[in-house]
């Protein structure tokens, strides 16, 4: 890797100023950021590590009964913490390995909105708000596309808010090298509506599948969705899968969390 | 009762003591005094010509000591080819230069563009980016049949074409072959690829050269499994260094797999670049470089048709396959597809008219050479692949069909030039129906169904040529080397022993099985012999390891040794007892005067040898070492059959293994729990193959699959528990042992049944499917059952 600064603030304001540069990098768990600066593919003047920011870390509920997890928060955390939210902890408990687990963190993957990981998934489906030190972001305005969120430059997610669904679950089809979702997709019945979200399989990256979302929310079963598809074009198509692969994937891991969430 | 001492115990291994607690000395932990690193910048391009390279600034960076380019190996030899194949016209191979760094052209992603020598690696790499070059891309040939048309692009501009030969074997059998296929009463056809792999050892590749001005003295550490070898091919070939001048060392090594037998351009740069610079310099691969610069193994495309008669009788065989050579020639690659497969093609079975064609073919790729089997797998996968679609085809039992073919008759010389000396198929494959529970298989078939699965059954047998190999016979056959093997045996004074052997253990136990021999031999503990292996300075010319041929050759010189060892002893004995030679018997570490009550122990006669005061020095010298070498008879044939039951969820196509169960042939057994481990470490590697493992590249020769994100290894999850036999035993009838070896069999004999076992799930669900090509990944799966 090329030579930095490092500075490990114990504040989130603290860490907000030495953000400031315009060459300074945030540091969550370092599971993606550490390996690119390995390949030299990054090259910051600064690296501020989110690591001693402990108001960020840890997870408590807000009064209209969300799970808010701070954004510091290892996925390991996740996975023994939100027993009230059981397809979310099961997700948190299936990301990569355990030296990932307790690396990692929700704000991390958030900020980096990789197309394959599992966390956009959970937040679209459930409707969550991504927190940060200057505002709140539906998670519905938040992803907007492969790597690409709503994130200024030096922001920071804080916490995350997760509405607690009636039922959920989460269905992780894992490319067989690397174990990110080839396909994963979240499903999330609440009192209003179910919401799916689908994670691995397109070009713009997480996505609410609204066609499948409908049928759900009037006949919450894996037969409302059997029939239904979503088209291969737009989604991804490489060694491990092409895109009529991940499209009918999406399809047999939305009835297999329906089913199983119950 | 087992055994706990000496052939056939299961002695527990030696050497994890010091792996398993991080205190084995790996190439990577040698750092010298002032020693330098190189970081190599190399191609992203796949065929290009070099137009310039800059590398003024690089130099003036801080810490460096020196850049090199093509230039400065101009007066150095290129990198040798150790193996040279003649075509079937009987032609020589095309073998073109292989230098150390690129010269003029760049042949492959990866390929050493040039190499910066720095006080740290941090600061190699730095002044890497600053070189400045300019690289004409050129059409980049990936695809094999495409590279053989006639306005291919050409791979070298002074060959003729990228066809480096067409070998045809055994080419007086190809008329006779043509017309058992015209009026064979079934023929099956099937085309198959057998994917390209990165062998992937535990340890990447590492390198330090020394050198001592004051005595002339080259030293290079290298992770290899043959030190010798890499000696002679460096030395002779590349550096013109003379071999008392040059040592070689290969110190604890993490697993090879073949991918470190060959001599590679990274060694001879830094043997190079410490005479130059006078002080050790030092490269360590990444994982990333690991990729795109160790050989890879494996690559064929082959046609292969089976023709059988009324009664289903093997009547021919007939193959025709492209082996992918890569960009350049590594060190043994035109043997594989040829001798190392083309003389496994009678497999387990009466054929008797075959023909193989094996093409040769250069490409803008990384060079390709033995991997694991090593053209064996390659030879197994056809014919067990093919004769399971002729059972479909005929509608007959698959192990019956085989059953049927199996040669039972021993010795037993097949149309493909080798003689397998001994070998009982059908006891294996009773072995495997029990181990594998055969008759259980429809009662589990219908309880996956229950659950919406599909669930297969697949068998396939191997035969593998180990034992690597009569010299005078591979001389024959183009090999630029001698494959025996040597052992010293070095007795201590006070009775210990250290054996200096030629073979290298990388992860195959020697250290625990090859002092079980001697304990055996001696009737001493096996405590009191340990090896030494890995360093030229000290064993003696052995050629190391590698298809599977440790225990087979090296093993056999140090039982030679050792019997030298043992009749000295008894003449030093005798004097002691004052008996006659010819009466003394050695038995449980005991000299004893047969018929009498006179013993002498081992330990005072190896005292009397080294204090040699009662003594007779006018019939025999002090001392006792004997040192032997050994050069096999023949080849060993290890054989067995296996079995793979797997699952198939319609719905993703999704593979999982539900049981493995493997029957094996060894013959003589050294240590039983080291086997066990040799053969699940090749079925992984062989489950891995079959359903994990792709090395692909895209039309334009990048590396696609270039890092663990998207080459898939076969994880503990990935591989059922194994049930693995070695009770089946026809031993070897020409080393002193009786051993064959085991250390390839697993990843020889896995793939096909992994293959056959889909079929077979997948044709329960009413999918007809002929053939998926490795590796099965659930989307390949899901597509062949779409149709």
């Amino acid at each position: 890797m090329y030579a930095f600064d490092f500075v490990r603030p114990k504040s989130l304001n603290e860490a907000v100023e030495a953000l400031q540069p315009e060459e300074a990098m945030a540091l969550g768990g370092g599971q993606t950021l550490i390996p690119t600066l390995k390949q030299r593919l990054a090259s910051p003047s600064k690296l501020v590590s989110l690591k001693g920011v402990e108001e960020i870390r840890g997870i408590c509920r807000d009064d209209q009964g969300r799970v808010c997890i701070g954004g510091g928060t290892t996925h390991a955390e996740v996975a023994a913490g939100v027993p009230e939210y059981p397809a979310l902890a099961a997700l948190a408990a299936n990301i990569g390995d355990p030296a990932v687990r307790n690396r990692g963190t929700i704000g991390g993957s958030l900020a980096n909105n990789d197309p394959s990981a599992c966390y956009p998934a959970a937040a679209l489906a459930s409707g969550a708000t991504i927190v940060t030190n200057t505002r709140e972001i539906a998670a519905d305005d938040y992803f907007e596309g492969m790597f690409m969120t709503a994130l200024e430059e030096g922001e920071i997610i804080t916490e995350v808010r997760f509405p607690v669904p009636q039922a959920a679950n989460y269905q992780k089809f894992e490319q067989p090298a690397s174990r990110f979702a080839l396909v994963g997709v979240f499903v999330a019945k609440f009192e209003d509506g179910v919401r799916v979200a689908v994670t691995g399989a397109s070009e713009e990256g997480v996505f609410r599948w609204t066609e499948a979302e409908e049928a759900l929310s009037s006949n919450f079963s894996p037969d409302a969705v059997q029939g239904l598809s979503v088209p291969a074009e737009g989604m991804i198509g490489d060694l491990h899968g092409s895109p009529e692969y991940r499209a009918h994937l999406v399809g047999v891991m939305t009835r297999r969390a329906v089913a199983a969430a119950g | 009762m087992p055994k706990d001492h000496g052939i056939g115990a299961a002695s527990k291994r030696r050497e994890d003591v010091r792996f398993l607690t991080g205190t084995g000395n790996y190439t990577d932990d040698i750092n010298l005094p002032r020693q330098l690193y190189v970081h190599f910048l190399r191609s992203d391009i796949a065929h290009g010509e070099i137009r310039h390279i800059d590398t003024s600034t690089a130099e003036g960076m801080p810490g460096v000591k020196r850049v090199f380019t093509g230039k400065d190996f101009e007066g150095v030899g290129g990198l040798p080819c150790g193996w040279q194949v003649t075509d079937r016209h009987g032609a020589p191979m095309q073998e073109p230069a292989h230098p150390v760094i690129a010269q003029g052209k760049v042949r492959h992603v990866g390929e050493i563009l040039a190499a910066v020598v720095a006080d740290s690696r941090e600061r190699a790499r730095d002044a890497a980016e600053a070189i400045e070059f300019d690289i004409a891309e050129l059409p980049a040939v990936v695809d094999m049949k495409a590279a053989l048309a006639s306005d291919a692009p050409k791979v070298h501009e002074d060959l003729t074409s990228n066809l480096c030969y067409d070998w045809g074997f055994v080419e007086d059998n190809r008329d006779k072959v043509d017309e058992a296929i015209r009026t064979a009463a079934h023929v099956t056809t099937l085309e198959l690829v057998n994917n390209r792999l990165v062998a992937n050892p535990m340890e990447p590749r590492v390198a330090v050269g020394d050198y001592h001005r004051a005595t002339d003295e080259s030293t290079l550490y290298t992770t290899s499994q043959n030190p010798h070898v890499i000696r002679l091919l460096m030395g002779a070939f590349v550096l013109g260094i003379p071999e008392h001048k040059l040592r070689v060392v290969a110190p604890d090594v993490g697993g090879g797999f073949g991918s470190k037998i060959f001599h590679y351009a990274e060694e001879a740069f830094v043997t190079f670049a410490a005479r130059q610079l006078g002080r050790p310099v030092k490269w360590t691969s990444t994982r990333s470089e690991a990729f795109m610069s160790d050989a890879h193994g494996r690559d064929h495309v082959t046609k292969i048709e089976l023709a059988l008669d009324a009664d289903h009788n093997f009547t021919a065989i007939r193959t025709e396959t492209h082996a992918n050579m890569g960009a350049y020639l590594s060190t043994f690659a035109p043997s594989v597809p040829t001798w190392l497969h083309g003389t496994l093609m009678a497999g387990n079975y009466r054929t008797p008219a075959i023909y193989v064609n094996v093409k040769a073919v250069f490409t803008n790729t990384v060079p390709v050479d033995a991997y694991r089997g090593a053209g064996r797998p390659e030879a197994t996968y056809q014919l067990e692949r093919v004769i399971d679609k002729a059972a479909r085809e005929l509608g007959v039992d698959p192990v019956e069909l085989r059953r049927k073919n199996f040669v039972t008759e021993f010795p037993y010389a097949t149309p493909v030039a080798v003689e397998y000396d001994t070998g009982d198929y059908n006891a294996t494959m009773d072995k495997l129906a029990e181990i594998a529970d055969f008759a259980g298989f429809e009662a589990r078939r219908k309880e996956s169904e229950a659950r919406g699965k599909l669930r297969g059954l697949g068998v396939n047998c191997y035969i593998e040529a180990c034992g690597i190999a009569p010299s005078n016979l591979v001389g024959q056959l183009g090999a630029r080397a001698g494959l025996y093997d040597a052992a010293t045996v070095r007795v201590n004074a006070t009775g210990s022993i250290s054996v200096m052997v030629g073979a290298h253990s990388h992860g195959q136990g020697h250290e625990t099985s090859f002092p079980q021999v001697i304990a055996e031999m001696l009737g001493i503990d096996e405590s009191q012999v340990d090896i030494v292996h890995g360093d030229t300075s000290k064993i003696p010319f052995g050629m190391g390891t590698y298809g599977s041929r440790s225990i087979a050759v090296c093993g056999s010189a140090m039982v030679r040794a050792t019997e030298k060892v043992i009749a000295k002893a008894k003449k030093i004995a005798a004097h002691l007892l004052e008996a006659s030679e010819a009466d003394i018997e050695l038995k449980d570490g005991q000299f004893t005067v047969a018929g009498t009550d006179k013993s002498v122990a081992w330990g005072d006669v190896t005292l009397a040898a080294y204090v040699p005061h009662n003594y007779p020095l006018e019939d025999i010298e002090p001392g006792l070492e004997e040192t032997a070498f050994y050069d096999p008879a023949n080849f060993t044939f290890p054989a067995g059959a296996y079995a793979c039951e797997v699952e198939v969820d319609p719905e993703t196509g999704k593979v999982t293994i539900e049981r493995f169960a493997a029957a094996d042939d060894f013959g003589n057994v050294i240590n039983p729990m080291i086997v066990d481990g040799q053969v699940h470490g090749g079925l992984a590697q062989g489950i891995g193959q079959a359903l994990l493992e792709n090395c692909a590249y895209d039309a334009n020769g990048q590396l696609v699959s270039a890092s663990y994100m998207d080459y898939a290894m076969p994880r503990a999850d990935d591989v059922p528990f194994y049930a693995v036999d070695h009770s089946c035993q026809t031993p070897c009838t020409h080393n002193p042992l009786g051993v064959k070896g085991c250390g390839e069999a697993g990843a020889i004999g896995s793939p096909p049944s992994v293959v056959n076992a889909v079929i077979d799930a997948l044709h329960s669900g009413g999918h007809k499917v002929a053939h998926i090509d490795m590796p099965l990944t659930p989307s390949r799966v899901w597509a062949a059952m779409q149709g």
